[in-house]
């Protein structure tokens, strides 16, 4: 008994207390975010945005996600039910578990991975199942074309972020986020690698199909593309997976470049400082994101595919080399394998 | 040399940066919307909205069942029956529009010789039936003693027009 209490029980209920720890508030900076980007795209398009539920319409995520729930999931008759189901909940588990990963403050993290940037990588490219399931189960058009798009689309823009992350593990010699974050404490990666940092932002506004890379969901052209025959709570995991995405990304990001959970000033800070530092620019991030949507129109299919590969492609190997031959003739590579 | 300045800006993405700069700097500036229905736009004097049967200020209905409205009613919405009253004076016994077939054309507040029938400034009569549209006499003198003030402001206004 003693050993089932200290060996299973308390261990397990650690773990259980940290991913709650983390993950409510994730879910409700989710359900604000959409509030958020709702606010800021009415402010740059002069309109109001949503004001009446709540002061300044602080409880419409919470109006929207009641309305969302008590709606009647519709599950297409010519739809295969178990993937048509199964596939929103893939695309939120997947935006869920790979957080677990993420550093948000020093020693803020459920598991400290060495292989950690492996595995968000692995994860994020996980995430094309969930919208490929959704547009193959629901044997309908619109949704169909929509999962070619995304399936092509993630993978010739994973290509670029692997070498990206490539140049940045280069530096720091390490696949551990933790240590990535550590080794930004003289400058952020963002700066010596600056076009990368650009061409990594870009792809993930493609990686989470944001605009202007928002062809899966195009839409003017294919009405809301795999979302299409989803409706109530199935649609609105899809929402809420993809919004979780964002985050993550915009984490990830800030892992990389920004110095994660690192104050922009030298000076020592108290650790409890370091979420807040990391949500700040993950905010940061975000609000780019949503500004990005606000300007650009969508791309085309075509030019989109020539952005990844004939730009983004060639550009980050030969930054990738680059990156390597100054490392090396500066003799700045990290010495010790950690 | 065009060239080079051509890829100077694609590489260092300065037409991306100045539109961001546009969208941000559109954040600040004043707000093209209004918070309806707190907040409403203005309206011209002219404003075609619903209908309402004016009367004199003694309380005397102004209309005189001439039908000139009903007969130049483009949707052919207005019914009106009309006999003599008791004094000998002539007046409508009934006086119908439907809501649902007007075009809001003002012909009949055009027509009209005694500005009996006008249009009034308000907009917002949505219904939830269809038969609260079929509006009788009743309803369109109401109109008229509610939006009396409002009404007579807006003939006041436009007359040096006419």
């Amino acid at each position: 008994m003693d050993e089932l209490w200290s060996g299973y029980l308390l261990p397990g209920g650690i773990i259980v207390a940290q991913i709650l720890a983390l993950l409510v508030p994730l879910l409700v900076i989710v359900a604000f975010l959409t509030l958020f980007e709702r606010k800021v795209m009415a402010a740059m398009q002069l309109r109001l945005g949503p004001n009446v539920v709540g002061p300044f319409g602080i409880l419409q995520p919470f109006a929207d996600a009641l309305k969302m729930i008590f709606k009647e999931t519709i599950i297409p008759t010519g739809a295969n039910k178990v993937i048509f189901l199964a596939a929103p909940m893939l695309t939120f588990i997947l935006a869920m578990i790979a957080w677990a990963v993420i550093p948000v403050g020093a020693g803020l993290v459920i598991a400290n991975i060495n292989v950690g940037v492996l595995y968000l990588f692995a994860i994020s490219s996980l995430g094309v199942y969930g919208i490929v399931m959704a547009g193959w189960s629901s044997n309908s058009r619109y949704p169909f074309l929509a999962a070619l798009r995304s399936a092509s689309q993630m993978v010739s823009y994973e290509v670029s972020m692997g070498f990206i992350i490539i140049s940045v593990l280069l530096c720091v010699g390490s696949l551990n986020l933790s240590k990535i974050v550590e080794a930004q404490r003289t400058v952020w990666f963002a700066l010596p690698l600056f076009p990368m940092f650009i061409i990594f932002f870009i792809s993930t506004l493609a990686e989470t199909n944001r605009h202007p890379f928002d062809l899966p969901e195009a839409e003017s052209e294919l009405v809301a593309g795999y979302q299409v025959e989803y409706s109530s709570m199935s649609f609105g995991l899809f929402m809420l997976g993809e919004y979780a995405n964002m985050i993550l990304m915009c984490g990830m990001t800030t892992v990389l470049f920004l110095g994660g959970w690192l104050a922009p000033y030298p000076l020592p800070t108290p650790v409890w400082m370091g979420p807040f530092w990391f949500a700040l620019k993950v905010t940061l991030l975000l609000f780019v994101f949503i500004w990005v949507r606000a300007t650009l129109p969508r791309y085309r299919y075509d030019q989109l595919m020539r952005l990844g590969w004939k730009v983004f492609l060639p550009f980050s190997l030969a930054w990738l080399v680059l990156t390597a031959a100054v490392l090396v003739y500066f003799d700045l590579a990290p010495k010790t394998v950690m | 040399m065009a060239m080079f300045d051509r890829g100077a800006r694609t590489i260092f993405l300065s037409e991306l940066v100045s539109g961001l700069a546009l969208t941000f700097s559109y954040m600040f500036r004043k707000k093209a919307t209004i918070n309806y229905p707190f907040e409403k736009g203005p309206l011209s004097p002219r404003f075609r909205g619903e209908h309402a049967l004016r009367r004199y200020p003694n309380g005397e209905e102004r209309c005189i069942a001439c039908k000139l409205c009903e007969a130049i009613c483009p949707a052919q919405a207005i019914t009106i029956e009309a006999e003599p009253r008791e004094d000998g004076s002539r007046r409508t016994t009934r006086y119908d529009i439907d809501m649902t077939k007007c075009i809001y054309c003002g012909f009949c507040q055009e027509a009209c010789p005694v500005d009996a029938i006008v249009e009034g400034p308000n907009f917002e009569f949505a219904t939830e039936t269809r038969e609260e549209l079929f509006y009788d006499k009743a309803k369109l003198l109401a109109n008229g003693e509610r939006w009396e003030r409002q009404l007579a402001a807006n003939i006041a206004a436009d007359a040096p027009y006419r």
